[in-house]
Parts: structure tokens; sequence; C-alpha cells
């Protein structure tokens, strides 16, 4: 980490969360820290955390946790107000990392959802694709996952608390899977797993329910998706599935992007259309 | 009784034995059924063994198949592999606090149980033998790997069903064992009924036979015994030529076949994880809110990009480089470090390959084209 310089002791540092386009799953991951959230608020000064407080204080601020990805105009400019105030920014979860599933819309041509959804698109002032915050400012550190693990965001402060790298692994799921003593699902059954390319962090929590890893912590540090796309081809499955279980929460990471579009994309050639709820069900 | 010696027991004397042993204070483990595999797991009597289970594996398959009898050890090895009982995936080295200007450090050794395994296979007492060579009798001794391998008190199981997957033939570890064992089991299931041939391999073990109803093996259940061996390594067809596998491996670095399997490899580590022989392990430090530092030790792999992490980036950040690098590993460079082969031929790292890489193909592949050379030889920090 680039910015580990933290104040002078007897000031605690200041922590501020910013939420973007997301569902505010990630920041709840820090509230869910229910038996260290205690000793965290003695030990850093919350400036900035709408889920908890409506108290606001100016920057600028030690460490930024940045949810969310980047959907419009305004929040194009928000990101970079945010970096400037901030000493220290990391990402958290799939949205703030690779778009989130938000990005879906980076397959469709452009206002296709819009008109699909709203009523009145006019009204909509969104940009044409979700981004992820990298692309936009510099970032110091990403937090995968969808959402993030409870237990990451805990190591990535306190790693910056003492000034330490954080220990975030970039290997697969599967180390994890086997670490925890799983049976591996693609092996003895035949259910589609993208554990294999799948960056860690989890520790392997779908595996050990019986459900293949959807890949929401976004691609491992070197992925062949390929390799992986191929054989659930040869186990039986139709292209766009495969591109679908790349295309999800983190359809926007590269890697998961170009396998989707490998196997064909994820969207049906024909134009999107998703019906009202009021048309469904007639006027009341 | 004797070292060298034999008796033959039935099911309720292998019921006895596992109580024996229950009740001079050892943990005992043995394969279990679970979540669709046969893996260590707790065994309190022969019923928590795969009674009537068989497997089928292949490369990146495996399923168990549930019949009739009363077989109990009909089935090859599984996912784990007792490594993991003395190497645990994740291992506390110390724990340190600052109180004041005190640190107070600990550094335990868990005091457990000691364990004994019922039902080790002849590649598994292999793989033990080649772990303890790096853990125990290295330049080092690992005291956590040391508290539990000394007193474990290891009972084979003699393979009647190998897998397609398995080739101890080749490697020179079963399907039948001569060492490294304090008891042995043969299971004879035939006219003459379900039974087990017990060899006695330490004193500890005759001691142990002792309390366990049974007599002595007749000259008829030993010619059974060596049936059930013989009939086992003809079912074996997996090769691997290691006739000089060593050498071909070390003159063939910039070979064409590393690029071919980087393109099918998916770099997962899988291989590494269910390797009985595998002991690499990341050392890392945490810190805690409240000041604790903690140093945790955890399996790695070789095919993480951060395993050859140097100042300066991964020396091996090609897939092909990291799967050379387990390949030449278990099948070369062990040799030069440790005067053993890396591997015992389980066939683990075959069978949960989520993709089928099969190290037998790979390596034949080598050595039908011995000295080919790729077309744009890796440069650099890559090359070695
Ligand atoms: S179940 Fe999935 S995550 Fe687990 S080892 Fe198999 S492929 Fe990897
Ligand atoms: S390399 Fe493969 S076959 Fe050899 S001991 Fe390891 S897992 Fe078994
Ligand atoms: S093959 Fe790889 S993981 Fe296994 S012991 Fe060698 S370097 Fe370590
Ligand atoms: S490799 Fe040999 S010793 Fe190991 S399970 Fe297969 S047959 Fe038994
Ligand atoms: S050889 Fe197979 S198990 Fe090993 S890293 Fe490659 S894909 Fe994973």
């Amino acid at each position: 980490m680039s910015r580990t310089d933290l104040p002078e002791p007897d000031r605690r540092p200041s922590l501020a969360v910013w939420k973007f386009a997301s569902c505010d799953g990630c920041q709840l991951s820090l509230l869910d820290c229910e038996d260290e959230l205690l000793t965290l608020a003695k030990v850093v000064d919350i400036a900035h955390f709408s889920e908890m407080s409506r108290a606001s204080a100016e920057g600028p601020y030690d460490v930024s946790l940045v949810e969310g990805s980047i959907t419009t105009p305004d929040d194009a400019q928000r990101i970079l107000e945010i970096r400037s105030s901030s000493h220290l920014l990391v990402t958290i979860g799939a949205c703030a990392t690779a778009g989130g599933i938000q990005g879906l819309r980076n397959f469709a041509a452009s206002g296709a959802y819009a008109s699909a959804v709203y009523a009145h698109p006019e009204y909509i002032d969104a940009l044409e694709t979700s981004t992820p915050i990298a692309a936009h400012v510099e970032v110091d550190y990403e937090l995968h996952g969808c959402p993030v693990d409870r237990s990451q965001l805990l190591e990535v402060l306190t790693a910056s608390l003492a000034g330490r790298t954080p220990v975030i692994p970039g290997h697969s799921v599967c180390q994890e899977c086997k670490s925890r003593g799983t049976v591996c699902l693609l092996v003895a059954g035949d259910t589609p797993c993208l554990g294999p390319v799948t960056r860690a962090g989890c520790g392997a929590i779908c595996p050990s329910m019986d459900r293949g890893c959807f890949g929401c912590f976004g691609p491992a540090d070197t992925a062949n998706t390929a390799s992986l796309a191929a054989h659930l081809r040869l186990q039986g499955m139709a292209p766009v599935d495969v591109s679908r279980l790349f295309a999800t929460f983190n359809a926007g990471a590269p890697a998961f992007r170009h396998e989707a579009l490998a196997q064909g994309g994820p969207v049906p050639s024909a134009p999107v259309r998703i019906t009202h709820r009021a048309e469904r069900e007639g006027p009341r | 009784m004797r070292i060298g010696s034999a008796v033959t027991i039935d099911a309720e004397g292998l019921d006895a034995l596992i109580a024996t042993l229950a009740s001079r204070g050892y943990e005992t483990k043995g394969p279990v059924v679970r979540d669709g595999a046969i893996l260590p797991g707790p065994v309190g009597g022969i019923n928590d063994l795969p009674v009537g289970v068989r497997d089928v594996q292949s490369p990146g398959r495996y399923r168990l198949e549930h019949g009739e009898g009363d077989a109990v050890f009909s089935w090859a090895v599984g996912p784990g592999s007792w490594k993991a009982e003395f190497f645990p995936p994740s291992q506390e080295l110390w724990t340190s606090t600052l109180e004041g200007d005190v640190v107070t450090s600990e550094a335990p050794v868990a005091d457990v149980a000691p364990l004994a395994i019922v039902g080790a296979r002849p590649c598994e007492l292999a793989a033990l033998a080649v772990l303890d060579r790096v853990l125990l009798d290295g330049a080092v001794t690992d005291p956590h790997y040391a508290a539990r391998r000394v007193d474990a008190f290891i009972v084979a199981a003699e393979c009647g069903s190998p897998a397609s997957t398995c080739f101890c033939t080749s490697m020179g570890t079963g399907p039948a064992t001569e060492s490294d064992f304090d008891l042995a089991l043969t299971e004879l299931d035939d006219d003459d009924g379900h039974r087990f041939v017990v060899r006695v391999g330490t004193d500890r073990g005759a001691e142990i036979l002792e309390y366990v109803p049974g007599s002595e093996t007749t000259p008829r259940d030993m010619a059974a015994r060596q049936a059930v061996l013989a009939s086992a390594t003809k079912a074996i067809d997996r090769r691997l030529e290691t006739e000089g596998l060593a050498e071909l491996l070390a003159r063939n670095l910039d070979h064409p076949s590393w690029d071919d399997i980087a393109e099918r490899c998916l770099s997962c580590g899988n291989c590494t994880l269910v390797c009985p022989t595998c002991f690499c392990s990341d050392v890392s430090d945490t810190t805690d809110l409240a000041g604790e530092v903690r140093r945790q030790r955890t399996w790695a792999s070789c095919f993480d990009l951060d395993h050859s992490y140097i100042h300066g980036g991964p020396v091996r950040s090609s897939v092909s480089s990291r799967y050379r690098q387990w390949l030449t590993h278990k099948l070369s460079t062990w040799w030069d470090q440790f005067d053993s082969s890396g591997c015992v031929g389980c066939g683990r790292c075959i069978a949960w390959c989520p993709v089928g890489i099969d190290l037998t193909v790979e390596a034949a592949a080598i050595r039908a084209s011995d000295g080919a050379l790729r077309s744009s030889p890796a440069s650099g920090r890559d090359g070695r």
C-alpha cells in the first residue's frame, strides 16, 4: 500500500464510508462486524458513514472506503472530490471494483435498459456504462466480493492502522475450498463452479453449501476462464449459460467480461424488453 | 506376536482393534464417506468405514458407488490425505500482545491426543515417509508436525481395488506395503468369508493385537492375500516411466509442452493441495484492533502468483512456468533436495484437477519429444 503513513498518535485516524451505485450490502458488512465495531470506533474517528449516523465531518479523511460504481455524471464528479480529500482510498465490493451487477448494461445497446425499465426514461440522467472506481481515480487498495468479506474488511483496516500490508490472497477459491475440506463439486458432481478462476476471500462458502462458486469475488490473479469455459461446455452447458455464469456481479471485470463475450454474450440478441408491473397486472 | 508374523481377524476383530486403540487414548480416525467422497474422519468401529462402497475415478472425475457386500476397503484414495492431520491447512505459530511496554509472546504446540489411523493406503504411508524427510528429518524439525506425527499409530490397508488414476506400481509404493506401519491389514472377501490378514510391523502393534480376537494366519489365507495383491497389481494400468525421469525433465525446461499445458491449466492449485507430499506454506502476520499480533502458517501452492513473489514481482508469472515448477519439483528436483521422488503415485492430482490434467500423460509427452524447444523460449526471470 502506497499511503500508509497515518497521523501522529495523538489524533485518531478518520474513516469515511462513501456510497455510489450499489445496494449498501458492503457498508452493512462493516456494521455487521458486531464484535469489533466498538473497538473500531475507539481507535478511529468515524467521520462519515450514512448507514450509521447522520453526522458528517468535513475532510480530509485518512481512510475512505468507497462502495458502488460510477453510473451518473454527478457521481463521476463526486468521486474526484472524495479522492482529493482522502489519504488512503479503498474500494469495497464488486460494484466499486468491477462495476457490479448494474454493469450488465455495458453489454446492451445504449439506453436499452433505461427505456425498458423506466416509464419515463427522459427523467433518467445516467451514463451509458457502469464503471469501477479505478476507472476514474487512483485507488490504493481493492477489496472484492459481493458483498465483501467481513474479516477482509477488518484486515484492511487493521493493516492500514498498523502500517503493514494487508494479507489478502489473489489465488483461487479452490484453495480455500480444499483447505476447509469441502469435496469438489466439479469433480465429484456436475455442478458448475467458478472457484478455479475466482479470487479467494469468502472462505469458499458456496461450495461448502453444495452450490457452485458464483464468482462474486471476481477473477483470481491469473484466471484461465477459457479453459474452465471449455470444460463446462464439455459437461453439457450451453454457451449462453456459460456466458451468464461469467456475467453476474463481476461482469465488468476484464477476464469475466471477455469470457462472457467469447461464449456469445449473456443477453439474447433481441432487444431487451422488461414488462412493467402495471402493464402485466393492468390498472388497479 | 513377533514383528513380521500375521493373524487373521474377522469384522468383529477389526471392531475390537479400533476399540482397543480408542481405549488406549488414541483418537481413532479412518476413511469415512462424506459428501460423495471417501476422506479421513473419526471412526469408532467397522460400521463407520465405507461398508460396501466403491469409487470410480478418472482424470477430473470421482464418483462413489454404493453396493452390496461387507467389504470396507474396496476403494482407492480420495481427496483428503493424512497430511492434513500432521500439517493442517492453517496453523498458528505464535501470538504476541503488547501491554504497556511489555511484549508477551506465546508459541504453544497443541497438546492433543495421539492419533491412530486405521486404513492408510500403501501410497499414503510412502507419502508420510516423504513428508517425514522434509518436516522431521530435514535440517529443521517442525515442532507442530512432530508433535502429532511421532506417536501416531498406523494401521495400513493394502489395496485390492485400485482406481484408474493409481500408478503406485510405477513408483514402487503399492499396492502392497512392507514398512512404515504398526499393523497392516489385507482385506479378504471370498468363499472363506470376510476377514483380514493382519501383519505386525512393530512391537506396539504386536502388543495391541494381543487384545484382538483372531487366529494365526494359515498358508491358505496368506496365498489369498498374495492373490488379492497380484490382481490389484495387474489392474493398475497407468504408468509413469521413471527411468531417467529426473534428468529428462531437467533438460526439457524449454519444451513446448509447458505452454500446451498452460492453455488448459487453471492455476487453481487443487493438484498441490490434494497431493499428500506438497508441503509449501505461507507465513503471514496479522494484527487485530486490540493490538494482538498473530503469526499463521497456511497451505500455499506453487500455482499462486504470490508463491514466487520477491522484491519487484513474481519470478514465475506465467502459468507454464508454474506448472513446470510443480512437475519438475515432484519428479526431478525433489531428488536433489530430499533424495527421493516427491510423487508416490496416488493419482489424486489427476482425479481432482477440475480439467483432468494428468501428470503421467504430460511426462510421457515430454519423453516422446525429448529435446523439443518452444518457438520463442521464455526470456528473463520467467525462463527458469
Ligand atoms: S468445488 Fe469449486 S471451488 Fe471447490 S475445489 Fe471444486 S472447483 Fe474449486
Ligand atoms: S504428484 Fe499427484 S500422484 Fe504424485 S503424490 Fe502428488 S497427488 Fe499423488
Ligand atoms: S510442487 Fe509446488 S506446492 Fe508442492 S512442494 Fe513443490 S513447490 Fe511446493
Ligand atoms: S495408488 Fe496404489 S496404494 Fe495408493 S490407493 Fe491406489 S492402489 Fe492403493
Ligand atoms: S494442473 Fe489442474 S489442479 Fe493443478 S493447477 Fe492446473 S488446473 Fe489446477
